[in-house]
């Protein structure tokens, strides 16, 4: 089977420090690389984005990241909707939108169901991230983005198929709403911060009437009965069980330690804080 | 060498080189003139003449040359002439008079800097990538990258892998676990925007005259800031301004006056302390005094409980990493958000420290981005209130007994007052956390689980952004009681004890602290010894001629506005060479001295950076102020406030050398130890400026050249390539590769030390009664109280819980006791700032280099967390909690105004949960100004936020800032201006 070229994102990693951002930026903004793409207008196109998602609420937060870019995907929409070849799809895996080919093809934008394509309005072109082919194919090992990364968000590999899907399997990746059938390249790690909901909370007690917080209490959680998820409080008192899919409804939670405590929660789209339990 | 050969082959030098270097044969015809070296004790010489390009030598004199270059004697000459060359012989040479030139100052300069060339022009830059790409290396203010050129454009520029010829990297051995770094360089976001920088349309690319601005008729000096900007000559530009500093000369010593921001773009030679400096010493000017701005809290407060003054009162870090990785259980980061505003390579550290499971706090009304990452306990108190929270942590120390009491007895004075206060003894008030919690906002119940957790885990502490001090907290009205907070929490729990130290694991990697390379702040080429650390290492080691001024006027920064505007500014010396150094006042007007009237501003966004920054914009158009230059890259919220626009090119477009986060001894010594490697690069010239823009030291020369300081200014000709040459010389780079290589490989990865010979670890000596044994000369030897080597630089020796130097000044808001005063704007204390309820936190943003890369057309504007595009603008960014915003009725990325008394400005909403209700954060990170109407007096659109913070000083006898707990009110931006300021009465 043919290699082709997969990247790994995990999102855990992420702290948005925006040097991939900008990486890709320096590398298109006033280059044109012929075959490949046309110069990336100087602001307003972000062909590698990230997206922010908060949970939680004072004084249980997480702040999460997720660098989402052309996906070069398999089965991609915006091949569906080009005329004359103008997207391509290459035997290593990659997505080209011909900077002369798509001229005036706007409908390429429209086609993807990720936002992943710019308009340039001054040349008239569909334009995204081309997973750096140009560099690639000089021999370069890693997309610029996981050159420039600090944090080492990025994996860049080309591998066949079924290698992948063995490394998609062993580290529980994920893509980008896999519900499109699109099948994307780029691959998700930790992507649950993303699309998951946590339920946390605050338990204390009280000793000699002064209030303490409650460490290492056990906390369960339960829905119609079933149990769900078991922690323990920190030093603080505090819990946190994540993974919990998001407008999953209600749920129960039950703390024991030196008492107990328990309160009901429902998962929406946010991440539930239960407030302050007092173990009695 | 004969004299007469060594003058023969001069010219025959010249003839070789133009044949071979078509450049050189360029160079040649810019300039005809004779040049003439002679002996002046007898007439013996040589002339050269060029025309056109074409040269003709002569042994003899020659009847009138345009310059001579005169030796006193033959052997002098010989000597000077011989090469390889001495520059310590040279330098003597030039200012015992033993050579002298005659003629032109212009023409000696460019004479001089040809026969330079004779040599430079050899050296081969960069690295053939092929396809027409070279490889070069530059330096930015978060490390050092590969910038790749192609057609003399710049096609990408990347942080620099390492490979297997550079140095190998160290590891650390941590509780079974072996630690070694990612071999490379890492960068922020504001180095990786640096080509957009470059090329963005917001470049000035020729030098600027102000329409309406004529100096020998109608200045319209009142039109500053509103009038356009006429194209002009260089020749016109330089004949303007030598003209002006001539004449504001004539009035009398300290008429002109310079400002300079607190960075520049990287680089030894282009920095403020450098080619700025250098220049103005030979003209004579009243210089702007900055406050220590990011220090404010540890030099005004924290420093008199331990003394650290060569470090701002702020910590030692040697061996931090190493400790803190084999034997911590607990960080506390308070007021500590590394992630924020460096590179990551501490980030690696930090995470290594997560893999061990060493437990994390952060304490910050907003979660910050390190906090963020690495996750563990949120504290968020109110913004200004921190040392409340202190003050309950003692308390559970002192009453539950969880302090270090053998180091409390040995090691430190004044702890029975201390505890006697904390516990209330003194003033009737127990510092319990109850007390705290109305004052916080933080339950009592966090702060004794933190005490207990501290108080019986190995603990470092991270205060303020490198985690051994730095911005956030400190610089606020309560910052010097919060530092000196930082310093007691450390003494009662060990300072030293293995595991219990200052620092968040951004400071203190294993290096080389030995191996010398110099930072900026050692003045390169400036010949500076006053006001850099000129004389430490560097005036040996690079002999060059001192520069100084005899002008002693100077003005407290921040009162700048104050000076010009009211003829009047005291303050207090940021002087960091004894403790006592800060209780000096100096200002404005000072004796024999006139007032000033000439302002030569370099680099042109402190409407962004400074307080009250209203006063900076009504100052530009007071009548007293007669002329105002700029020197700038970009175009910038000040830079129309000025009459003449000199553009300067980026560090791209000119030649510069340096290492990675070395400024330099004297400022922050060794602060390099926040890299994982030492990384010194050369700062290749990568491509023309663009434009007819010019570096700094060009635009200086040039105006040196008009007053007949050029030589004088350039050491005879020298270039900035050469001077890189002469640093290189001067450092143990040279020892280690040549310069040849150097050019080509552009960086240098210097080993860091075997394991068995590191530095020791901070602290370590105090704690445990030793002579101090870290690779730091400080304190200076005449500020040991107890011996030389021995104890801390206070009175004592010891660790003073009760500052006795503090006892020295009388100054009502640092009382020797540390005690708790609500110095915050308070609105229930002050009916005039009833009507605004909300807290204000300005931090520095993570994205620009403080207001650097903020520019019009820089790739950072994309940046959703930093500027959001809304009608045409890109509005900078507020963060604000979620509450805040339903009470107003404002969304994400809807506009907002906040204002109060001094400033009114509009920026896009964030909404958020990291933020803790009541508090607003947005960052000082605009390098826009965009009144709506009369400067200084109306709304601004640009997101200069630090309209609206306070000039007042931090405590009453200090030169310090205090913003961070400002009093705003925020809307929903309506669109129409109806804000006026309330003037404050002087």
């Amino acid at each position: 089977m043919a290699k082709k070229w997969n990247l790994i994102v995990d999102v855990e990693r992420c702290d948005n420090c925006r040097v991939c951002f900008l990486a890709v930026k320096d590398e298109y903004i006033g280059n044109d690389f012929p075959g490949y793409s046309a110069a990336q207008p100087a602001q307003g196109h972000n062909w590698l984005e990230i997206r922010r998602r908060e949970r939680g609420s004072y004084p249980i937060v997480d702040a999460n990241f997720m660098p989402v870019m052309c996906n070069h995907c398999d089965d991609a929409p915006c091949m569906k909707v080009a005329r004359d070849g103008a997207v391509r799809k290459r035997d290593d895996g990659i997505v080209i939108i011909d900077p002369v080919k798509a001229k005036g093809q706007k409908q390429i934008v429209e086609a993807c169901p990720y936002g992943a394509v710019s308009w340039n309005e001054a040349a008239q072109l569909p334009q995204a991230w081309t997973f750096d082919a140009h560099l690639l194919d000089q021999g370069w090992d890693k997309v610029r983005a996981q050159q420039a990364c600090p944090t080492d968000v990025f994996r860049t590999l080309k591998v066949d198929d079924a290698e992948m899907q063995r490394i998609s399997a062993a580290e529980n990746l994920s893509v980008d709403r896999p519900e499109l059938g699109t099948r994307p390249r780029v691959h998700y790690k930790n992507l649950h911060r993303m699309t998951h909901c946590f339920v946390g909370g605050t338990v204390v007690r009280s000793v000699n009437g002064v209030e303490e917080c409650a460490a290492g209490a056990e906390v369960v959680l339960r829905q119609q009965g079933r149990e769900i998820a078991r922690t323990t409080t920190d030093t603080f008192g505090e819990f946190k069980i994540d993974r919990l899919p998001q407008h999953s409804g209600r749920y129960d939670i039950e703390v024991t330690g030196a008492g107990r405590a328990s309160a009901e929660v429902t998962v929406g789209s946010e991440s539930p804080y239960v407030g302050v339990l007092t173990l009695a | 060498m004969n004299l007469s050969v060594l003058l023969w082959g001069i010219p025959q030098a010249m003839r070789v080189m133009a044949k071979l270097y078509p450049e050189y044969a360029t160079r040649l015809k810019q300039k005809d003139l004779v040049a003439q070296f002679r002996l002046h004790d007898e007439p013996t010489g040589r002339w050269i003449a060029l025309a056109g390009g074409k040269i003709r030598s002569r042994a003899g004199l020659h009847a009138s040359p345009d310059i001579t270059i005169r030796f006193k004697n033959r052997e002098i000459a010989e000597r000077f002439l011989t090469p390889p060359f001495d520059m310590l012989e040279r330098i003597d040479a030039a200012k015992n008079f033993k050579v002298v030139i005659e003629g032109q100052d212009a023409l000696a300069v460019w004479f001089m800097a040809t026969l330079a060339r004779l040599e430079s022009i050899t050296w081969k830059a960069g690295t053939d990538m092929g396809d027409g790409v070279t490889r070069y290396t530059n330096g930015t203010n978060s490390g050092p990258i590969f910038v790749y050129v192609k057609d003399g454009k710049i096609l990408r520029t990347t942080p620099i892998d390492f490979s297997d010829e550079d140095a190998p990297s160290w590891e650390i051995h941590a509780r079974g676990k072996t630690f070694k770094p990612t071999r490379r360089t890492t960068v922020a976001s504001h180095a990786m925007c640096q080509k957009s920088l470059v090329y963005t349309k917001n470049r000035i690319l020729h030098p600027m005259k102000r329409v309406d601005f004529d100096p020998d008729g109608e200045r319209n000096i009142q039109n500053r800031g509103k009038s356009k900007f006429v194209r002009i000559s260089w020749d016109e530009a330089l004949d303007i301004v030598s003209k002006e500093i001539k004449r504001a000369k004539a009035v009398g010593p300290g008429a002109i006056a310079v400002a300079n921001g607190s960075h520049h773009q990287w680089g030894n030679l282009g920095h403020y302390l450098s080619a700025f400096n250098r220049f103005w010493n030979l003209i004579g000017v009243t210089k702007l005094v900055h406050n220590p701005d990011s220090w404010e809290g540890w030099y005004w407060g924290a420093m008199h409980h331990w003394g650290n003054s060569l470090r701002l009162g702020c910590p030692e870090f040697y061996g931090t990493v190493e400790d803190c990785l084999k034997e911590a259980e607990l960080i506390v980061f308070w007021s500590s958000d590394p992630d924020a505003t460096y590179g990551f390579d501490g980030t690696e550290r930090r995470e290594w420290a997560k893999q061990l499971g060493i437990k994390m706090v952060h304490i910050d009304p907003y979660m910050n981005h390190t906090a963020a990452h690495l996750g563990g306990k949120w504290i968020s108190p109110k913004p200004g209130t921190d040392a409340a929270f202190a003050q309950a942590l003692c308390h559970v120390w002192i009453t539950e007994d969880l302090y270090d009491k053998k180091f409390v007895a040995e090691r430190t004075t004044g702890f029975d007052e201390w505890k006697a206060y904390i516990l209330g003894e003194t003033d009737g008030v127990a510092k319990t956390p109850e007390w705290q919690e109305k004052e916080t906002g933080v339950p009592a119940r966090d702060v004794r689980a933190l005490a207990r957790e501290w108080g019986t885990k190995k603990t470092y502490l991270g205060a303020g952004g490198w985690g051994v001090g730095l911005g956030g907290a400190n610089r606020g009205p309560m910052g010097v009681q919060w530092a000196r907070m930082m310093t007691i929490l450390g003494a009662m729990q060990g300072l030293g004890r293995p595991g219990s130290n200052f620092g968040n694991l951004q400071f203190g990697a294993p290096l080389d602290f030995n191996f010398y390379f110099p930072g900026y702040a050692e003045g390169s080429f400036s010949g500076d010894l006053q006001y850099s650390a000129n004389s430490a290492n560097n005036y040996q080691r690079m002999p060059h001629i001192v520069t100084m001024s005899s002008v002693r006027q100077a003005i407290p920064r921040i009162w700048f506005p104050e000076a010009i505007t009211q003829g009047k500014a005291m303050g207090y010396l940021t002087d960091v060479s004894s403790v006592q150094g800060q209780f000096f006042p100096f200002g404005y007007p000072s004796p024999g001295h006139v007032r000033v009237e000439m302002l030569y501003k370099y680099g042109s966004a402190s409407f962004g950076t400074m307080v009250d920054s209203n006063r900076w914009v009504r100052m530009y158009q007071h009548e007293s102020l007669k002329f105002v230059v700029n020197q700038s890259v970009w175009w910038e919220g000040e830079t129309p406030y000025a009459d003449v626009i000199l553009p300067a090119c980026t560090v791209f477009e000119r030649w510069d050398i340096s290492e990675w986060y070395n400024v330099g001894a004297g400022y922050v010594h060794h602060m390099y130890s926040m890299n994982n490697h030492r990384v010194i690069s050369l700062q290749h010239k990568a491509i023309e400026p663009l434009g007819e823009s010019k570096s700094d030291y060009d635009i200086f020369l040039a105006i040196a050249e008009k007053l007949d300081l050029g030589a004088v200014y350039s050491e005879g000709g020298t270039t900035e390539l050469d001077w890189c040459k002469r640093v290189f010389d001067s450092s143990d780079l040279s020892k280690k590769i040549s310069w040849r290589e150097f050019m080509r490989k552009g960086y240098y990865v210097v080993p860091p030390d075997p394991e068995s010979a590191r530095a020791p670890t901070a602290n370590r000596w105090f704690y445990e009664g030793r002579k101090k044994d870290v690779p730091e000369p400080y304190p200076l030897p005449s500020d040991y109280n107890r011996g030389y080597g021995n104890g801390l630089q206070t009175p004592s020796g010891k660790f003073e819980f009760i500052a006795q130097t503090l006892k020295r000044i009388d100054d009502p808001d640092r009382p020797p006791l540390n005690k708790y005063m609500p110095l915050y704007e308070d609105g229930k204390q002050d009916p005039q700032l009833a009507e605004f309820p909300l807290q204000l936190l300005s931090p520095h943003s993570r994205y620009p280099f403080h207001v650097m890369g903020d520019d019009e057309g820089s790739t950072l504007l994309d940046i959703r967390e930093h500027r959001i595009f809304k009608d045409g603008h890109y509005y900078l960014v507020a963060r604000i909690s979620r509450e805040d915003a339903a009470a107003r009725g404002i969304g994400d990325d809807d506009l907002i105004r906040l204002w109060n008394h001094r400033g009114s400005v509009v920026l896009a909403a964030q909404v958020t949960d990291r933020l803790r209700p009541g508090v607003v954060s947005a960052p000082t990170a605009s390098a826009q100004y965009r009144p709506i109407g009369e400067p200084g007096k109306s709304t601004d659109l640009g997101g200069c936020v630090n309209l609206l913070n306070p000039s007042k000083a931090i405590t009453k006898k200090s030169h310090g800032i205090r913003p961070n707990t400002t009093l705003i009110q925020m809307e929903k931006w309506t669109g129409v201006d109806t804000w006026k300021p309330v003037l404050e009465s002087a």
